[in-house]
């Protein structure tokens, strides 16, 4: 009685982890994260989009490691607290074996030491803040930090223009402006030009007249604005009206069709640098933008781009790594060089990946693809 | 330091200051008529501006761009400026009369709100900026070692107009008569046979209509709207008219030129100092000379 008992309660057990053995024998599973609803949602729509089209290629040309890959997408809500909830749950309740994501740096911030306490690897898409990575060494990400698009900017400005001065404007309120500009003038003063104005402006505000006069006065040959798109319109627009010809350049905040229609001929022949361009010939971006819009019936912007890549990177890493365990994988992820759409991708000291950013020309109206520039 | 004083800074100060102009003249005229600070003034200037967004792309479709239908526009944007301070008037101020002034000083602030999240809610313009456009042609002029645009004449020419009409109609006509009779004594002024209702109501017309005016060029140089747009530039033309010595007509035009000149050096020496000198102002003169520069001067205010 009491051994058929026994062997009952073991057989029950064994079948179970034999059960559970079977699942996560015949796929891999991973966890994917994004904010498909509040401030953020068209950039988590974006993302997903990125993320189900890198994993169904995957699928198709027969999975990673000879097993399918499972990706079970959670909303974060562009919300740091709910953010937490999902990643704990991917991890735990979904037993993902890595993560991807998320868009937003606060949000990555909340996510990182869980997957850092899991030992559980994550690539973060989106996130610029430095800090993302700097939660340790599971953690990486999948596009430049801030400060590298600043670096860019002054490498272009001072060798493609050949502009000799510079002057900058920012918003004092906002650590991603700030440390844009600031990024690029130490850049362009080590190359060996001369950044003649530098000037904070007031965080919502419509009157740039002031600051732009005085920089202005001591004749830049390039303007760099590291605002977003709806204080770029309004200081070109100044800028122009005080009689300033020369080209203005900025960073991935500019990337919205608003900004050439407030713009309008003011932003004509200024340049930006972002992630990727959807117009870049090379071909692995070409077959990209071709299935998407297939795929999607939508041109995919930096953020569907980014998700792909990031995808692309995690199973790559998996498939190098030969296991589904957290320090193999994080180890092949450290090896990690993938040509990917946003570009050659190797991972520095800090997991920030080291690639090349492109900038993008405003041209009649339409963004378009300028060069890339290396870093 | 040049950039600081030099002549294009003071093409962007008087460009500025004509916005504060039209602004401080509806805050300073209500003030004199009815004792009140419409903290709602600067939400009437955010109506003018969104009425003549709508306006120009309604007649976008019939009329060819130019002069006149700039013209048309301005008038739409006056007219939407006006009506809503009517409303106003007639709906949140006129019931509160005779009551102690704080409710109707509470009032206003509640006037204020209900239209900014009024219009933040509303579908068709909710709550995120939108680009306001070009009504005429940008040309360039140079003048000394200024650059100033077309923009820059219009403002101050519209502004120019505007108040050399009000002066007129102030002292020459008898409604003006009338306005300034209310404004020294409402009382004697009732027994004298003048329809005081009437005479409040036409203030808040014009003093509206002056704020729309200002919306709309507002729009065209700064060109960006959104619902709380009337925030900082109401509080500062308050600041000016207060400044001009509130309820004195001149003193409101000289308060917000001065604020418009200060504010644009300010934030050429650090933008941080041009966003707080206009209440650096506010203290100076409330502790040096409450009454503001021109408001001893004139016994009538308005």
């Amino acid at each position: 009685m009491k051994s058929s008992l026994v062997s009952a309660v073991l057989a029950v057990a064994l079948a179970g982890t034999f059960l559970a053995c079977d699942k996560n024998g015949k796929e891999i599973r991973i966890g994917g994260v994004g904010p498909l609803t509040g401030e953020a949602a068209t950039f988590g729509v974006s993302t997903k989009n990125g993320y189900d089209m890198a994993v169904a290629e995957w699928n198709a040309k027969g999975g990673v490691l000879g097993k399918q890959v499972k990706l079970t997408f959670a909303d974060d809500k562009g919300d740091p607290a709910e953010g937490a909830t999902v990643f704990t749950k991917l991890i735990e309740q979904d037993k993902s074996v890595a993560i991807i994501g998320t868009v937003m740096s606060k949000v990555s911030l909340a996510g990182a030491p869980i997957c850092q306490n899991a030992k559980i690897p994550m690539i973060a898409t989106s996130s610029t803040n430095p800090k993302v990575t700097e939660v340790g060494d599971y953690i990486f990400r999948a596009c430049f930090i801030d400060p590298f698009q600043g670096t860019v900017g002054a490498k272009f400005a001072f060798e493609d223009l050949k502009a000799k001065t510079a002057a900058c404007i920012f918003d004092v309120g906002n650590d991603y402006t700030k440390g844009l500009s600031e990024f690029f003038k130490a850049k362009f003063t080590a190359l060996g030009g001369q950044v003649v104005g530098y000037e904070g402006h007031a965080t919502g505000t419509t009157d740039f007249k002031a600051q732009l006069t005085k920089v202005l006065a001591a004749k830049p040959d390039v303007l760099y604005v590291s605002d977003y798109y709806n204080d770029v319109a309004l200081i070109a627009k100044q800028a122009r009206e005080l009689g300033f010809k020369g080209p203005m350049l900025g960073g991935d905040g500019w990337d919205s069709p608003k900004l050439m229609e407030v713009g309008g001929a003011a932003v004509e022949g200024c340049y930006f640098t972002n992630h990727y361009s959807q117009d870049d010939t090379s071909p692995i971006v070409t077959e990209f933008v071709k299935n998407y819009k297939a795929k999607y019936n939508a041109v995919p912007d930096a953020l569907a781009a980014l998700g792909y890549d990031s995808t692309y990177i995690m199973l790559d890493a998996i498939q190098r790594a030969g296991s589904t365990d957290g320090d193999k994988i994080k180890a092949a992820l450290v090896a990690t060089d993938l040509k990917t759409v946003t570009g050659q991708v190797k991972f520095d000291d800090h997991r920030n990946p080291v690639k090349s950013a492109v900038i993008i020309e405003i041209k009649g109206g339409k963004q378009t693809f300028k060069t890339t520039v290396n870093p | 330091m040049g950039s600081i004083f030099s002549l294009q800074q003071i093409v962007n100060g008087l460009q500025l200051g004509a916005i504060y102009a039209l602004i401080a003249l509806g805050y300073t005229m209500v003030y004199g008529i009815v004792r009140l600070i419409n903290f709602a003034h600067g939400d009437f200037f955010m109506v003018g501006a969104y009425a003549a967004y709508g306006a120009f792309y309604l007649f976008n479709f019939f009329l060819p761009p130019g002069h006149f239908m700039a013209f048309v526009v301005l008038i739409l944007a006056m007219a939407g400026g006006g009506a809503v301070a009517l409303l106003a008037n007639k709906f949140a101020y006129k019931p509160l009369r005779y009551k102690p002034k704080l409710s109707s000083l509470v009032t206003a602030i509640g006037v204020s709100m209900l239209l900014e999240y009024t219009f933040s809610a509303l579908p068709l313009i909710g709550p995120s900026p939108r680009g306001f456009p070009e009504l005429l042609e940008k040309r360039m002029f140079t003048i000394g070692s200024a650059q100033v645009s077309n923009y820059v004449m219009i403002d101050l020419f519209v502004a120019a107009v505007l108040m050399i009409g009000l002066t007129f109609l102030i002292q020459k006509t008898a409604l003006g008569r009338a306005m300034r009779a209310v404004s020294q004594d409402k009382d004697a002024a009732k027994l004298m046979g003048i329809d005081v209702e009437k005479v409040i109501s036409f203030t808040f017309l014009i003093g509206g209509s002056f704020a729309g005016a200002a919306g709309l060029l507002a729009g065209l140089t700064y060109p960006r709207i959104q619902p709380y747009m009337g925030i900082l530039p109401g509080l500062k033309a308050f600041i000016a008219a207060v400044l001009g010595g509130i309820g004195n007509v001149p003193g409101a035009v000289l308060g917000a030129f001065i604020m418009g000149i200060a504010e644009t050096c300010a934030t050429a020496y650090n933008s941080l100092l041009g966003e707080g000198i206009a209440f650096v102002i506010l203290i100076v003169v409330l502790l040096l000379r409450p009454n503001g520069i021109l408001g001893e001067k004139t016994a009538d205010k308005i």
